[in-house]
């Protein structure tokens, strides 16, 4: 291996000499703690290295240790309802091992080599089978809501010479042996290793045709993710990023989710790991947890391994994927990460592109994002995944022109874009229908219609009432809504139905939380029902003030308290209201 | 092997703002302490912030002015910034680098801490939950604060945010328990004066030796401030989780400490960030605002209340805008409020605490409490709206409901926000004047209310029921 001297130490970049032979992104161990490091750049025989742990008391001259390989994750059981930090560090085996302060240069293993797992075989595999990268070999129960399937590390195929029984082994244990041909043989255990920068293999890759339910009206109704899409939620302080996504991953209609705080507050991580655990899927009653993975790199923690945080996420993510499942993965936030990458590149003395972020910053976003997708994967039995990835950006001044979100704009399908305004308003979630898109509307509309023929109708005339209301609000701000005439006036009274009544859900309201997509549905047109009925009545000469004082309207604005299995019945006969109410309102008039 | 001979340098190459440039010897660390001694005598403290084979960076605490590039004598100590820390350091007065300026003697450290800390284990930290009532009706009632919390106030020049920190510090307690207290204040490059005001505020409050201050005035080296609050909350830290304490750190004003740091990446040339402020700005913050907060297993708590002047009153200024991505909340003052003669003159729609969810409610501070602040934001977020629109439209073609709402944001300011600054209502006051003003309302209006806590607590009801 190699070995060089530190030449320069500048925070988390150090620069070693004598390093030739290594190659860029192979982890190195730097100085007499043996900081992990990773080498981002080689001149020469000298190699800049970041260091994803502090630096201080590093001395020129120490010695910088080469490893030979690259940063990689280990995979395999022991992963799920664990948090880590972004060298993959178990963090509780980390506080119970040094206490509550993070210290420098512990190394542990990632995954316990201790425990043993439940092993079962696949029924199908026998000796002589041909086998292939990614093939499933057998499965783990790893939680209650996870069975971990064991598979076929990329790049090993032959036959199949040997297989373990049904049994417990350690991630460490054979379990296998492939006869690679040529009379080499290779053994698998259950853990494999993945370098985090590099794309796990698929066999094809597929358009996303699904939607991703969330359980958030504003978003599956108004503005979809696909299963294997990505999104991007941008929005100032206070605009409630962090609720939005921590609600995405635990509501979403997934297998598993993967929770990356990046750079953000550590009392928020701790909140989640506790809610986490509190909390219960709506499907199994177990805890959400148990089909959750953490990774903690809070803001104070050291800046380089942001970086390593958000791509050991989408890696965990993709492994989960090959197994066949749908996995969202959500990274709070990837501005904090685009900033590690700007302290890096100035100690670097790189040319600085917009804002002194590098110019590599569009490209970077780019390796992280494209590596969401739905795909075929490799191996037998034929199975699909989907990584679904969300990042969050923080625009400083929630100015939604800097690099990081622009440069975002350019890789997402849909943007969530939150408004400070509207979070002001105590407006959540303060997504606004104004700013915000999908380019999955015309792709996931399929799905919809199989529930609702008319879903992509309710959706598209839902946002052209919210858009007229922008365009009557600024008459109103100038000569007061008595100018207006009554159909307009009451299309803003719809549209505030819709805002009040459909938009804003409460994240923490134990029914409200999560609205089943049959429902929103219902909901959104129950209102727009509401709303035909209401302008009918309106041009049969049914006074406006008889419509707003309506008590039907107070049932309307309840809808959310109703339990997502008890809501066709509630729909049903709100529907029968809403007629019964305007015919004899019609009907009164007529007399 | 190398401890024992102390390394020293007896020459500079160059001197420039706080930093000094000298020939590296081999060794050097990054980041440990140096002692620069002048021609004169004086001894200043250093911290290497750059080592390479030729050159080792430092930046000197107190300035390079008056340093003789040719007979400077620069001694690497070979550790990183320590204070001495005790628990006699309670009731005394420090520089910003711990050194005692208040005429007693120096204090018998039990223990020296490297002021930078350690970052907490994300895992390893309790959700804050345990309200503290500071008897301010808009805090308690509508931006709670727990211990642990880090809750800035975003302040202009001229408003009065530290009369409402002192009164907070004065006022502050969780209820029902009678537990260790302390605070640690620290002045940020403030003036004289308004140090002065803290320390005879708090013992005007008779808690003098509950607080351990740290002072450093606009007059004293600007690069101390890059220290001081990392020298508060190393002490913070010490009292918490050694002695099971709850800490309140008070921190003004952290907009001295943002401009320390902006003259410090000028001095060494890097690439400025906004505004001139460096990049890793939100980092550097990040490592002060997150040593707040619980750890599993310990009695104590560090609370945070870092208070900020908003250049311009610009709430997106890099300062007001990095901090509030950090901080659990923020309290915002205004200076509309602050001219209608409000005080405290908290702006209510900006201002927000992260964390309130989590510390009312039964058991907590009472049932009501969440519903009666959404209905009260609410109900004023309607207000101001009418207001504005009004201003435009005049009030006459408002109509009857819309008048209410317009007066109710009038009570609202004047009744529940608006308090004596020697005046502390107990959450319960708080609650029950939103009662009131909500019942200025029509009660079908509540929406946000469940109708068993209108019974409850609605005045209608409860001079009827006698509950």
């Amino acid at each position: 291996m190699v070995v060089g001297k530190v030449l320069r130490v500048s925070g988390p970049l150090v620069i070693a000499e004598g390093m030739r032979g290594s190659m860029v992104y192979e982890v190195v161990y730097v100085g007499d703690d043996k900081l992990i490091g990773e080498i981002i750049g080689l001149q020469e025989d000298r190699a800049f290295i970041q260091v994803y742990e502090d630096t201080s008391g590093l001395r020129v001259g120490e010695e910088v240790e080469g490893t030979g390989h690259l940063l990689s994750a280990e995979l395999g059981p022991g992963i799920v309802g664990k948090v880590f930090d972004g060298l993959q560090r178990p963090l509780s085996v980390l506080g119970s091992l040094i206490g509550p302060f993070i210290k420098k240069g512990v190394k542990v293993n990632s995954l316990p080599r201790d425990v043993k797992w439940p092993f079962t075989r696949s029924s199908t595999l026998k000796p002589g089978d041909k086998i292939e990268p990614g093939m499933v070999l057998g499965s783990v129960q790893e939680t209650p809501l996870i069975e971990h399937k064991i598979m076929v590390p990329p790049g090993v195929s032959g036959t199949l010479k040997e297989i373990s029984p049904d049994g417990d082994y350690t991630i460490e244990d054979t379990i296998a042996v492939v006869d690679l041909g040529g009379g080499k043989l290779k053994e698998i255990q259950m853990m494999q290793k993945w370098p985090v920068r590099k794309p796990r293999p698929y066999t094809k890759r597929l358009e996303p045709v699904e939607p991703l339910i969330t359980g958030t009206r504003v978003l599956d109704m108004m503005f979809p993710i696909a299963r294997g899409g990505k999104a991007a939620v941008p929005g100032g302080f206070g605009s409630g990023k962090t609720v939005l996504l921590q609600t995405l991953t635990k509501w979403a209609r997934t297998q598993l989710n993967i929770y990356v705080g990046c750079g953000e507050r550590g009392n928020e991580m701790s909140d989640a790991l506790h809610s986490f655990l509190k909390l219960k899927d709506p499907k199994s009653g177990r805890p959400l947890a148990e089909k959750a993975v953490f990774i903690a790199n809070t803001s104070n923690m050291p800046v380089a391994a942001r970086e390593t945080s958000v791509f050991l996420g989408v890696t965990i993510g993709e492994y989960f994927r090959d197994m066949g499942y749908d996995v969202l993965m959500v990274a709070d936030s990837t501005s904090r990460w685009a900033e590690a990458m700007r302290e890096i590149s100035a100690r670097l003395e790189e040319m600085p592109g917009e804002e002194g972020f590098p110019a590599y910053l569009g490209s970077r976003l780019a390796e992280f994002y494209e590596r969401s997708g739905r795909v075929v994967c490799s191996g037998s039995p034929t199975r699909e995944g989907s990584l679904t990835i969300v990042g969050a950006v923080s625009p400083p001044g929630a100015d939604f022109s800097e690099p990081v979100t622009q440069n975002t704009l350019r890789y997402i399908g849909t943007l969530i874009a939150l408004d400070i305004a509207l979070a002001n308003r105590r407006h959540f979630p303060a997504v606004s229908w104004l700013m915000s898109y999908s380019l999955y509307v015309e792709s996931v509309e399929r799905w919809w219609r199989k529930l609702f023929n008319d879903w992509l109708q309710v959706r598209n005339e839902a946002l052209k009432i919210l858009q007229r209301e922008n365009e009557l609000m600024e008459i109103v701000r100038l000569v007061g809504p008595d100018a207006l005439p009554d159909d307009d006036k009451l299309l803003l009274d719809a549209a505030r139905m819709i805002r009040e009544d459909f938009l804003q859900q409460n994240a923490f309201h134990p029914v409200d939380a999560y609205s089943p997509p049959e429902k929103t549905v219902m909901m959104l047109k129950a209102i727009l029902e509401f709303y035909h009925e209401a302008d009918k009545a309106l041009s049969s000469g049914v006074s406006l003030q008889k419509i707003r004082e309506l008590p039907l309207r107070v049932k309307i604005a309840r809808m959310k308290e109703v339990p997502g299995e008890k809501f066709a019945e509630t729909f049903k006969s709100l529907i029968d209201e809403i007629h019964k109410t305007f015919s004899e309102l019609i009907g009164g008039e007529k007399k | 092997m190398t401890s024992l001979s102390v390394k020293e340098v007896r020459k500079a190459l160059s001197a420039k703002g706080s930093l000094l440039f000298v020939e590296a010897i081999p060794g050097i660390q990054y980041n440990e302490v140096v002692e620069v001694d002048l021609s004169s005598g004086e001894t200043r403290l250093g911290q290497v912030i750059d080592v390479s084979k030729e050159v080792a960076v430092i930046q000197v605490f107190g300035g390079v002015g008056e340093i003789d590039v040719k007979s400077v004598a620069v001694r690497f100590k070979g550790e990183t910034l320590k204070i001495p820390v005790s628990l006699d350091m309670l009731g005394r007065t420090f520089d910003g680098l711990a050194r005692p300026i208040d005429g007693k003697p120096e204090i018998v450290p039990e223990e020296w801490l490297d002021i930078n800390g350690a970052p907490m284990n994300p895992a390893e930290r309790t959700p804050p939950s345990e309200f503290i009532e500071t008897g301010i009706s808009a805090i308690d009632g509508l931006y709670s604060i727990v211990r642990g919390q880090k809750l800035p106030i975003f302040s202009g020049s001229g408003l009065p945010h530290n009369r409402i920190a002192a009164q907070i510090v004065r006022q502050a307690r969780v209820k029902g328990k009678e537990e260790r207290f302390a605070v640690v204040f620290a002045a940020i490059g403030v003036t004289y004066e308004e140090a002065n005001f803290f320390m005879e505020s708090l013992k005007k409050a008779g808690s003098v030796e509950n607080v351990v201050s740290f002072i450093n005035t606009a007059a004293s080296p600007v690069i101390e401030r890059i220290a001081i609050p990392r020298v508060a909350l190393t002490t913070a830290e010490f009292l918490a989780w050694k002695y099971g304490m709850h800490v309140l750190v008070v921190m003004t004003d952290m907009t001295n400490y943002c401009e320390a740091l902006r003259e410090l990446s000028a001095a060494r040339e890097e690439v400025p960030g906004r505004r001139g402020y460096p990049g890793y700005m939100y980092t550097d913050l990040a490592t002060i605002y997150e040593r707040a907060g619980r750890i599993k297993g310990m009695t104590g708590s560090v609370t945070q209340m870092p208070i900020l002047t908003m250049p311009n009153d610009d709430i997106t200024h890099p300062i007001p805008d990095l901090t509030g991505y950090i901080t659990e909340g923020q309290i915002v003052l205004s200076r509309d409020m602050h001219r209608k003669g409000v005080y405290p003159p908290i702006d209510i729609l900006l201002s927000l605490s992260r964390l309130m969810k989590d510390g009312v409610g039964p058991g907590k501070t009472r049932d009501d409490h969440y519903q009666v602040f959404m209905q009260l934001i609410a109900a004023y977020t309607e207000g101001q709206y009418l207001r504005e629109l009004s201003a435009i439209i005049g009030t006459e073609s408002l109509s009857e409901v819309d008048k209410k709402y317009l007066r109710f944001a009038d009570l609202f300011e004047r009744k529940f926000v608006n308090q004596g600054e020697y005046e502390r209502r107990t959450i319960e006051e708080t609650l029950d004047i939103g009662w009131e003003l909500l019942a200025t309302l029509p009660e079908e209006d509540l929406k946000l209310i469940s109708t068993d806590i209108i019974r409850k607590y609605h005045p209608r009801y409860r001079s009827k029921g006698g509950t």
